[in-house]
């Protein structure tokens, strides 16, 4: 019985070291929010460092709030990102539902081109699509007035619109519903359904995991935005969390109070994957994907 | 209610005619089974006529109207999958009434009809259940009471039993051909299980490789295959065949020689048959008697005796390598392996012409009976 329980005890060990591997950065950031300046570098090489010891405060949180338009970030992001995901999930859902589930001319060509388009990187069109938007023209509220604007540049929208459709979601997308007998969807037919109906009544209720799997890459995708809110937006208005540490970072401020901005914005993050966690693990392991 | 009408119905996947130009007629009310070997097409026939198949060409009509070109839920036809297509999410009354609230009936008027079917089908006390956590019976009920609540004009079913265990199909069988009695409406019916085909068919059609063999009562296509495929496919065991050489035609009877040299006079239709042409003799194991009491003695090795009882199965060879089986009424004194002398009699022979065309005479079931009659040792 001892051998087994040792055993048993050894692996918890084992285990709570790799955790504390993964963790320390979390946790050293969480800790580092709560301290003052002093108390961040005179922990450092102890492990102190990662536990909520010594003088702690929300200081650094209020100082984040009170130099940066934080607030405002975190509106925009979770307005960018929420809405992304929201059309997102529509729009690449649907494509893939016609891929793998109707029939069409040209269908082979559009799958082909899906598959292709997942290999190419942001960065590698992200000029021509910041010359593009900046020559669209919009319309915007200023001052209370809805008036015709020249470029999309500094909107919310173009933060989102470019990233609604994604290939490599759409592809996932593709994968799940190619499995679902098609027997649903004769039955529907013979029902009466349209074609929108099986998507709406019978293939969306049937594909739970694969919506919540695509709506947290999607959801972190968004929220991570770096690169293109930088190159796309300038003034404040539109400015998403991301960029925003980049511009406290360069306004003197602290460690503690860096350390608090990345816990403002790594924390909705940790909230959603905690709340889709279960039908996440599950769907990766239907998609045989391995994570 | 209604009558059905396919004329010269093509299937054609891509350039793969699957299909070759089927015509068939089908009265209202009647119990139709398709039945073939895998892949002969009977699915496809059928998906076509539900309209989940496109039709190459030709055309469908139902109650006189030409359907070809009417999407399948128009066409006022209901289908059971054989896998019973039970959309998951939904509970068995969500199941049964998703084709009404797609055809946007009141809710009201939903629950009324579904009550109905569930009514006929004993589905009570599942109304509520997601198809999860129904047993594969229950599931293939769910399946039909989800066609009876549209009331369609014409039930189709693609093999609904054969995801079933041996005894539950029996009795599912049996219900279904309860439920033909009570709704009366057109059904089709694909299987390639001949038990079930023999025993709901009002009407049977044998396929074969995208071409109708046969259309028929089953005692018909029992009793007059029109050729060898037919005499092959339906009855079980399968039918023994002999191949016999013409020695001599007259008007009505053939001069033919059995593979171990028997020679016998046997009547038929002589009309395009000449000395020298080989023939198929076909006889069906429960005419083939264990003893040299028939009319026709050959002798042959018993190779495997199968005692079930109520019936007894055996196996042997005939002149080296033809296989023979007879199925014996009752017990058998037939034991293990042994050379020994079988029978049969003339009026249950079948004859196919090299092309495998029936030429034997028209046999009928009461001339059958009384001939069984005036020899007394036949079983
Ligand atoms: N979508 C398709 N594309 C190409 N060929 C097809 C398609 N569907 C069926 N076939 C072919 O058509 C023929 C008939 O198929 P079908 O499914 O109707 O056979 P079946 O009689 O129902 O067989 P089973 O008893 O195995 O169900 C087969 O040779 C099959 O390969
Ligand atoms: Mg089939």
């Amino acid at each position: 019985m001892s051998v087994k329980h040792l055993k048993t005890l050894g692996w918890y060990l084992f285990l709570t070291g790799i955790g504390y591997v993964f963790l320390f950065p979390l946790l050293f950031m969480l800790v580092s929010s709560l301290k003052p300046e002093q108390a961040i570098f005179a922990d450092l090489y102890s492990i102190r460092a990662i536990l909520p010891v010594g003088e702690l405060s929300l200081d650094n949180y209020r100082q984040v709030f009170e130099k940066s338009n934080v607030s405002l970030y975190f509106w925009n992001s979770l307005f960018i990102t929420v809405g992304t995901v929201i059309m997102g999930l529509f729009v690449n859902s649907l494509l893939a539902f016609t891929l793998s589930r109707m029939s069409w001319r040209g269908q082979k060509l559009v799958l082909a081109v899906v598959i292709a388009l997942m290999i190419i990187p942001l960065e590698a069109i992200v000029v021509p699509l910041l010359l593009l938007a900046s020559k669209l023209p919009s319309i915007g509220w200023e001052g209370g007035m809805l008036v015709l604007k020249s470029s999309w540049l500094n909107t919310l929208h173009v933060q989102m619109l470019p990233f609604v459709a994604n290939s490599f979601f759409i592809f996932l997308f593709y994968q799940f519903f190619r499995d679902i007998p098609k027997d649903f969807d004769e039955a529907a037919e013979l029902d009466g359904a349209t074609p929108f109906q099986i998507y709406r009544h019978i293939i969306v209720p049937m594909s739970g995991p694969v919506f919540a799997t695509v709506a947290i890459l999607h959801f972190l995708l968004m929220w991570n935005q770096y690169i293109w809110p930088i190159m796309a937006v300038q003034g404040e208005d539109a400015r998403p969390l991301m960029p925003g540490i980049q511009i406290f970072f360069g306004r003197q401020s602290s460690w503690g109070e860096i350390m608090a901005y990345a816990s403002l914005v790594t924390l909705p993050v940790l909230a959603v994957f905690l709340m889709f966690q279960k039908k996440f693990v599950t769907s990766l392991a239907g998609a045989g994907i391995k994570g | 209610m209604a009558d059905l009408k396919l004329t010269q119905v093509i299937k054609r996947f891509g350039d793969l005619e699957t299909i070759h130009g089927i015509d068939l007629d089908i009265k209202d009310g009647e119990f139709v089974v398709f039945v073939g070997p895998s892949g002969c097409g009977k699915s496809t026939l059928l998906r076509m006529i539900a309209g989940l198949e496109e039709i190459t060409d030709g055309d469908i009509h139902i109650d006189n109207e030409c359907v070809t070109r009417v999407p399948a839920s128009k066409r006022g036809v209901a289908m059971v999958f054989q896998s019973y297509a039970l959309y998951p999410h939904m509970t068995v009354r969500e199941n049964m009434g998703f084709g009404l609230k797609m055809a946007k009936v009141s809710k009201h008027e939903i629950t009324r009809r579904v009550d109905e079917a569930a009514q006929i089908l004993q589905l009570g006390p599942l109304l509520d259940r997601k198809p999860k956590a129904l047993s594969g019976g229950q599931r293939q009920r769910v399946a039909i009471g989800r066609t009876i609540v549209r009331n369609p004009k014409v039930f189709l079913f693609d093999e609904p039993l054969s995801n079933l265990d041996a005894e539950l199909r029996v009795k599912m069988r049996v219900e279904i051909a309860k439920l033909h009695g009570e709704l009366r409406n057109t059904m089709i019916y694909v299987t390639h299980d001949q038990t079930e085909a023999m025993t709901l068919a009002d009407k049977i059609v044998v396929l074969r490789s995208g071409n109708v063999e046969q259309v028929g009562s089953p005692l018909e296509l029992y009793l007059n295959p029109a050729n060898d495929f037919v005499a092959g496919f339906i009855g079980s065991p399968q039918m023994n065949f002999i191949n016999c050489e013409v020695l001599a035609v007259t008007a009505d009877m053939l001069r033919l020689r059995f593979p171990c040299g028997l020679e016998t006079d046997m009547p038929a239709m002589t009309a395009n048959v000449k000395a020298g042409d080989n023939l198929k003799l076909g006889i069906r194991p429960e005419h083939v008697l264990e003893d040299a009491s028939g009319e026709l003695v050959i002798c042959v090795d018993v190779d495997v005796v199968e005692h079930l009882g109520g019936s007894t199965f055996v196996y042997a060879d005939y002149a080296g390598d033809i296989s023979m089986t007879l199925q014996v009424g009752g017990l058998s004194d037939i034991n293990g392996k042994d050379k020994r002398e079988i029978s049969f009699n003339r009026h249950y022979c079948h004859l196919f012409n090299e092309a495998g065309k029936s030429i034997g005479l028209r046999k009928d079931a009461l001339e059958l009976k009384a001939a069984e009659k005036m020899l007394p040792m036949a079983g």
